[in-house]
This record gives C-alpha cells, structure tokens and sequence, in this order.
C-alpha cells in the first residue's frame, strides 16, 4: 500500500500549493510514490473524507497557512489527529507570515476597517458586519468565526516538522520530498521533531554573492530612491535587507535580484525572535554618536514593524501589539 | 697601464685616460672652462688644447677627450700651444667680455684686453657660454634630456623645448651644478617638485646625513628627489663610494613583528603656522618656527650654531612670540606646556651669541619645573625684554628707502595698558604642539582612545598614567599630552617597567568571560566587525566568517546581542543558560 500524502492550506495565499506544483516533473514522483488522500486546492476532497478516516493514516501532511479562524482550527487538529507526521509547511503555518500582521490590529478594528471605513468599500450603509450564524428562510447556517489573534499552526497543535519560507522554494521541497521518501523506502530514522527541513543553518548572507565591508549606516534608502550596486551588500549601501537575521535556504533569490531580503526563511537557528535581533543589530552599525542624528537616521527607516515582523509576527517574542482600548461611554 | 710624456715628466695612467686627467695626476694645470668628470667630454672650450707629438708627426689636441698611447710625447706649455690657447681665449674673452668665469681665465692666460672687439649686435646676450655642459649632464646624468641647443652660428643657445616649462624636467638642479659661469639658476619649481620639501635652513643633497646625532651615522636617499630613482639617470653617488654600500633597489618594507606588549610614543606635530597668516610665517623672510631657529642654533646646523638673517645678517633685535595656537579659542585651548622654557633658552642663547635685544612676548610665564622659575629670574637679570599681552600681527616696515625692511611686531601690552609697536630682525614663533595628524588611525588600530583634544589617553589620569584600556597596549610622552623631556623620559621609563613586571612575570591572568563565534552558523555579514570596543573582531576573507580574538575579547557581550544570527555566543552568558535560569525562577 502506498503512504498517504495530505496538502492543506488554512489561512494562506496559495503560494505554498503553487510551489509544490513548481517542482515540475517530480510532481509525478510524488504522485506515483504517494497515494495523495487530501489537497483542496488542486483535487476534489471534502472534509467528510478525512473525519472518516482512521487516526494516524495519513503518513505525511503538508499543512500550509496560518490559523486565524475556526475552521483553519478544527481543521489543524482534525489533520493532527489523522497524520503520522504533520509538517508546518510555508511561512504562515511555521510563523504566522502576512496574515499575522494583523496582530497589530484586533478584530474588530480589522473588521471596522473592512466593512465601514474602507475607501475601496462600495456600500455599507446598513451596517452589516459578517455573523457567524445566520438565520434564513431554509434555517441557520455557519460561517467559521474570525478571531482576534492569528497563531501558528505549533499554537494550536503539535507539529513535528517545519518548512519555511513565502513559499518554499521548489528546490528545497524537492530536497524534503527525496529525503522523506528515502526514509519511507529505506525505513532510515526520522530526523529529532522540531527539526526545520528544506533549509540551511547559516544566514541569507552565506549564499549571497555581493561584497561586504565593515558596516556603517547613515541613511536608510527605499528601494526606488537609490539603484544599489550590483556586487555590494545592500545593507552597506543603505537599503533594508533582513539577510543577516534570516535562515538560509532561498539561495538568496531576491538580493540576487537587486532586492534586500524580505526574511521569509524566518528566524536563524538561534534566535528566538527574528525581528528583535535585526533590530538589535542595525542599531549598533548605525553611524553616528549623535543622539539626534541617530533619530534621524532611525526615522529613514520605513514601516519598522511591517519591516522586521513582516513574516516572523505570529511566532514573534510579542506574538501581537495590544490594541488600544477605548473607552467606552 | 702605459707611459705617457707630459712637458718631460713621465707618467703612468691606465689606458684610454684623457691627457687631461693624466696631466692632472702628474700636477699639470691645463686650462678648461667646459671639462667635467660626471659626463663624456665634449671639447667645446677648446682652451685645453695641448700639443701632441708621435714620432715626428706634431699636433694640436683638445686634451680632455684625446686618450693618452703608449709612448706619447705631450707638450701643454709650448709656445704652439701657448699662442693658440690665447688666441681661443681672445675669441671667447671678445663675446663675453662680462662673465665673472671667462674674464678670470683670460687673466690665468695673460690676456688682459682682446685684440679683437665684437660688434654690439655680436655680444652674447646672457652669461651662457655654450659649453653645453647643461645639456650634457641632463642627457648622459640624469637621462630626462630636457635642455638641448638650438640654432647655429651666433644664433646657438641653449633652450627648453618650445621654450616652455618641461613636464619631463625634475627640478634636479644637475644643470645649474654644471653650469660653469652660474648662467642656470632653479627657482619657483623647487618647492612644487623635486627638492626636498622639509623644513630646512640650507640647501640639502637628494642623499644625506640627516643629522650628526643620526644613529646609525649612515646617509639616507631621499626617493623623491634621488635622479636614479627617479629617471634611473645619475647614479653618480655610487661611482664615488668605494666600499659600494650604496643601494638604490632598497624599498621601505613593512615587517610583522610578533610582540606581546606595545608602547605606544608617536609623538607630536607642530601645528601649521602658515595657518596664522597675521604672523607671516612663510611670507616673511625672517619669521622662524622654533624648531628652524633650534636648527640654526645648533653647531651642527646650517650656520653652525651662529644666528643670522636670511641675508647673512646679525639680527639687531629679535622678538620671541609664545603661545601660537596654543591657549586660543581657535586652535587649541589646552597650554603646550614646553614653549615658555625653550623661549627663555632662546633668549639667553640670543643674549649669550649677538648683541642683539630680546623681546619675549607672553600670555602667562609659566616656569613650574625644577629649576625654572630660577631660570626666569636670570634671564630677567640679563636684560631681556618681557611684554605681557599677545601679538595682534607681524609686518613689513621700512626706515629708509633702500634699506632692508625690519619686521614689526604690533601687540598690546597689557601690564603698562598701551597697544605697542616694536621693531625687530628676527622673529620665533612658538607653535603649538599638537596630536600627530594620523593619531585617530592609530587610536583604531590599538582600539585605544583619545581625550578631547586628541591626544591618547591613559587608562586613569593619576593612578595608572601609562596604560590604556586595551591591555598590553601603554602610552608616554607627547602622544599622551605635551610634555618636556625629563616629563617624557620619566612617563617612558614608568612605562618601561610597566612592561618588564609583565615579561618577568612570563603569563598573564585572562578573564574566562569571552565571546565566541560559532563558525557553524556565521554566515559573515560583517555587523559586528566595526561594533568591538577592543577590536578584538577581524574578518577572515578565506572562511568569509568573523573571529573573535580570545586575547583582545573582554567579554563585555555588546557583538552578542548584535549578532543578527546569534552566531556570536557570551561564554557562561548563552541565551540557553539565561532562559533556563529564567525558568528556574518563575516555576517557583
């Protein structure tokens, strides 16, 4: 009998799907070598299928996604209970991603913003917020409920394995795959639990190939105010890049491309909170000893939060940013 | 060898040797206004004409580049050679009848007036007597072949190319050397190129003795100027040195030496008084910083210790100006602390060599060391004048039209409350002494620091004056601040010991509390390269990773927490440890 591969995507943008699908040709490896019991995104699945089946049956689960609802929750734990091996698979499942950032926010000012003061909104003029139970004609149905905080999937269940990255890069899923294959064919022992698979133990900066000097910032550049040089290290020459406090893996793919990197490998091995220590780091090369210049030169940085939690906030030290209360009347 | 007769004597000289250089071994005068040693004979003067007798064949040769033969009868006072050598020097005496050179050869010849007289039109222009040893020496010598003749007949000179300023020209000053009637003179260009730049009283040589206290007493090529350096002309130098110690491959060299302690004594500079223009140095003849003037002093200086003007004058009255950048708002407000005794050393050295007055011109007198303030009191007893209050501006002043300008010095005296104007010949500056301008390189690379007004400082002003805040590393004299000898001798020496008691001691105690890069996951991003107070980071460019020297570290943690890998461990410090003591803690 074949092992049993599932795919699920809780709150995520599909990236993570679209990058199993790029690994091209060995899609078909992994077809042929699993028997695929579960991926709503490409096959016709219902979740009546995977509550009928056994606990355990399931040998792999890739779970990608952030759990932000009800539903992604119900859905994490059903998949937990049915899978040998349950893999946080992509950013948002390993450490909250994009949809985390809404951790700076709370729901209701989330949803104040969607459905009230939104410029984009069309027509609201009645108020209506979206409710998780609704009473039709035909009876009541569900919505799954919105909660106030994203979490990561390790939040909510146990999670034996983490890939990181927005999204895995095709290479390393192809690394992952051989390698669990190799383990399932050839019954090698399974790597310790909490391992991070498909990436690297150094930094952004091991597989980058521009030059770096001692560094000292006097100014924080955006991208479109400067056209950085090709072979420099672009922190040397003012312009954001997360690389140095982000896990290696990508074979850095976007300072390659003249642009700093955004830190979707999430944290190095030893650190706790990616954002802190990039903080942390910048600080101590900024150029200056003047406490007024050193302000100045802090204010070119734009969006900070945005800028070191943009994929580590939901597994962040903070995990959330209080929202403000207001008082009521 | 062969044997050669000159006028009946005979003489043994080494074959292909000029009848002039023979004549000159067996002390026979032979008359020459072109003939030199550095470059081939040109034989242009022709006054070195002697006869030549082989055999029964009789002639008439110029002697400097006629080589002697076996068996060669030479006569240089016949009368053949006696009548044409007055006439060659009637022909040369009638074009320049007023060159210095020419006239005193025609008078060693007997000729006293020419018998011929040139045409006005036909007198030569300058004192350029066309020997063209200039041309010679710039194209055999020195190899830059800038001067060359041009024209024929009465019309020859010697010019520059298109007669202009010659890029290829290094300001050697060979040409003027060689110039018999001192027609070349090198002027302005010196400074730009070539000469030696230092500041100096007389003319020096592109090799030399730096100073006789030098140790080793050897001389030193200065590149710049050196021609062999620089054309790879000349190399005159090493035909004269016998023991051929002379080495022009030589380079500076950097040597790694591998130590454990360092003391640090760079020293000081003198700040730069062409800054101060109202004091004219620079602009004016006369104005002395001084060290010039303790150059002059000395017995072994240009003048030989005797003090003089730049025309070769005594000074009727010399002023001693303190205080220049030092104590001033504008430059540096700390006080150099040695100015005020070397300028009453000065002023008794001034007193003690001429008759000239002194006047010392001073803020505060400040004679605070053993045996100063009674050297104060002596020079007030020997009549030298002292006027409190600061120098506003030094300038040009004239008695008399025609006669040599003095220098005055304009000033307010503040103890009769009058602004003063005095005449002097000579003034001395006492410029500031200040850090050496590359003292923040050195700062950096011993990771030491420096007080507010640059110089180093010490790790404690009165408990421990000679170390620094990185171990191993101590400072002494004028480095650390301006000092006078026996202050300088004395911090050396404490530094000295400092070094010994470590070196007896044969180890040192090192704090455990170090930081550690793990090469595993330092992927070399350089952020903490330029963060370490005691530099004790480096970057290894064949691992492309950082190290942290273990000798240098202090462990004080600030590369851990800015490590953006955590690459960079505290021992005894690790986060796992913190978190672990954190749970301890809390599960209470």
């Amino acid at each position: 009998m074949k092992p049993k591969l599932a795919l699920y995507w809780a709150s995520s943008c599909g990236g993570c799907e679209i990058a199993v699908v790029d690994t091209e040709l060995k899609i078909l490896d992994i077809a042929g070598f699993f028997d695929i019991v579960f991926w709503p995104c490409l096959m016709d699945f219902k979740y009546k299928d995977v509550e009928a089946m056994e606990d355990g049956e399931i040998t792999l689960c890739l779970f990608n996604g952030a759990i932000r609802t009800s539903e992604n929750e119900y859905m994490a734990k059903l998949l937990r209970a049915k899978s040998k091996v349950l893999v946080a698979f992509g950013s948002c499942a390993s450490e909250g991603c994009i949809p985390a950032l809404a951790n700076f926010y709370d729901k209701q000012s989330i949803l104040d913003f969607v459905y009230k003061d939104s410029q984009s909104l069309e027509e609201n003029s009645r108020g209506v917020y979206p409710e998780t139970k609704t009473h039709m004609p035909e009876g009541e149905i569900d919505i799954p409920e919105f909660w106030n905080t994203v979490k990561t999937l390790d939040q909510v269940v146990d999670v034996d394995y983490y890939v990181p990255g927005c999204p895995p890069q095709s290479f390393q899923i192809v690394k992952v795959v051989e390698a669990v294959i190799d383990i399932l064919k050839n019954g090698k022992p399974l790597p310790p639990t909490g391992t991070v698979l498909g990436a690297g133990d150094k930094t952004c900066c091991d597989e980058c190939p521009r030059e770096r000097k001692e560094k000292k910032i006097k100014k924080f550049y955006r991208p479109q105010e400067i056209i950085p040089d090709p072979n420099e290290c672009l922190l040397d020459q003012g312009l954001m890049c997360m690389g140095p406090a982000t896990r290696s893996g990508c074979d850095a793919l976007c300072v390659k491309a003249n642009i700093g990197c955004r830190g979707c490998y999430g944290p190095p091995v030893n650190v706790m909170d990616q954002g802190t220590k990039m903080v942390s780091a910048l600080s101590s090369v900024i150029d200056s000893t003047d406490q007024k210049e050193v302000r100045e030169i802090i204010k070119t940085i734009a969006d900070p939060l945005g800028t070191f939690y943009r994929f580590s906030m939901g597994a962040s030290l903070m995990r959330r940013v209080q929202p403000k209360k207001v008082e009521k009347e | 060898m062969v044997t050669v007769n000159i006028d009946g004597k005979n003489v043994e000289v080494l074959e292909e040797t000029s009848i002039l250089k023979a004549a000159e071994s067996a002390g026979i005068w032979i008359p020459t206004l072109c003939y030199s040693e550095l470059f081939e004979p040109y034989g242009v003067c022709r006054l070195c004409t002697v006869e030549v007798i082989r055999g029964k064949r009789s002639r008439l040769v110029t002697s400097c580049n006629y080589p002697v033969r076996e068996g060669l009868t030479v006569l240089t006072n016949s009368d053949k050679v006696k009548w044409i050598r007055k006439l060659i020097m009637e022909l040369t005496y009638s074009r320049w009848p007023n060159v210095p050179v020419v006239k005193d050869m025609a008078a060693a010849l007997g000729v006293s007036e020419p018998r011929f007289k040139s045409l006005e039109q036909d007198l030569a222009p300058d004192a350029c007597i066309l020997c063209g040893n200039c041309v010679n020496i710039c194209r055999d010598v020195v190899k830059a072949s800038v001067l060359s003749f041009e024209g024929i007949g009465i019309g020859r000179k010697v010019v520059l190319p298109y007669n202009e300023q010659s890029e290829t020209c290094i300001v050697c000053g060979a040409c003027a050397q060689v110039c018999p009637t001192g027609h070349i003179k090198i002027k302005s260009l010196e400074k730009e190129r070539g000469a030696l730049q230092d500041w100096y009283l007389g003319p020096k040589t592109a090799i030399n003795i730096p100073t006789l206290q030098a140790v080793p007493r050897v001389p030193i090529i200065d590149e710049k100027s050196c021609i062999k350096m620089q054309t790879g002309g000349c190399g005159v130098c090493s035909t004269y040195c016998e023991p051929e110690a002379i080495n022009y491959e030589a380079k500076d060299e950097e040597i790694e030496i591998e130590v454990g302690q360092i003391l640090i004594t760079t020293g000081y500079q003198t700040i730069d008084l062409k800054q101060m223009s109202q004091y004219g140095y620079g602009r004016l003849d006369d104005v002395y910083s001084s060290l010039e003037f303790e150059h002059m002093l000395n017995s072994t200086g240009p003048t030989g210790g005797t003090i003089l003007c730049k025309d070769g004058s005594e000074p009727r009255a010399v002023g001693i100006v303190h205080c220049i950048g030092s104590r001033d708002e504008n430059f540096h407000k700390y006080c150099s602390r040695v100015c005020c005794m070397y300028a009453l050393k000065f002023a008794h050295l001034v007193k003690d060599r001429t008759p000239a007055e002194v006047y010392q011109f001073y803020i505060d007198m400040r004679a605070f060391g053993k045996g100063y303030e009674e050297f104060y009191k002596r020079l007030l007893d020997e009549g030298v004048n002292m006027i409190r209050g600061k120098v506003a501006e030094i300038s040009e002043g004239y008695l008399n039209n025609g006669d040599k300008p003095y220098l005055n010095i304009k000033c307010e005296d503040t103890l009769i409350g009058k602004f003063r104007e005095i005449p002097v010949d000579m003034v001395i500056l006492c410029p500031a002494i200040e850090p050496q301008f590359d003292a923040s390189n050195i700062k950096k690379i011993f990771s030491i620091s420096q007080s507010p007004d640059k110089f180093f400082l010490e790790r404690h002003p009165k408990l421990d004056p000679v170390s620094t805040m990185t171990d191993g590393v101590f400072i002494a004299g004028c480095a650390q601040g301006p000092k006078d000898i026996p202050d300088s001798v004395a911090q050396a020496s404490a530094a000295a010991a400092r070094i010994l008691s470590l070196i007896s001691l044969g180890e040192v105690a090192v704090d455990p509390i170090k930081a550690e890069v793990m090469d595993e996951y330092c992927s070399g991003c350089r952020m903490c390269n330029s963060l370490c107070p005691y530099s004790a980071i480096s970057f290894q460019e064949e691992k492309k990773i950082s190290y942290i020297n273990d000798m240098l570290c202090k462990g004080c943690g600030t590369c851990v927490s800015a490590c953006p890998a955590s690459a960079i461990i505290g021992k005894g410090f690790t986060d796992k440890q913190i978190l672990a003591e954190l749970e301890g803690i809390l599960s209470v």
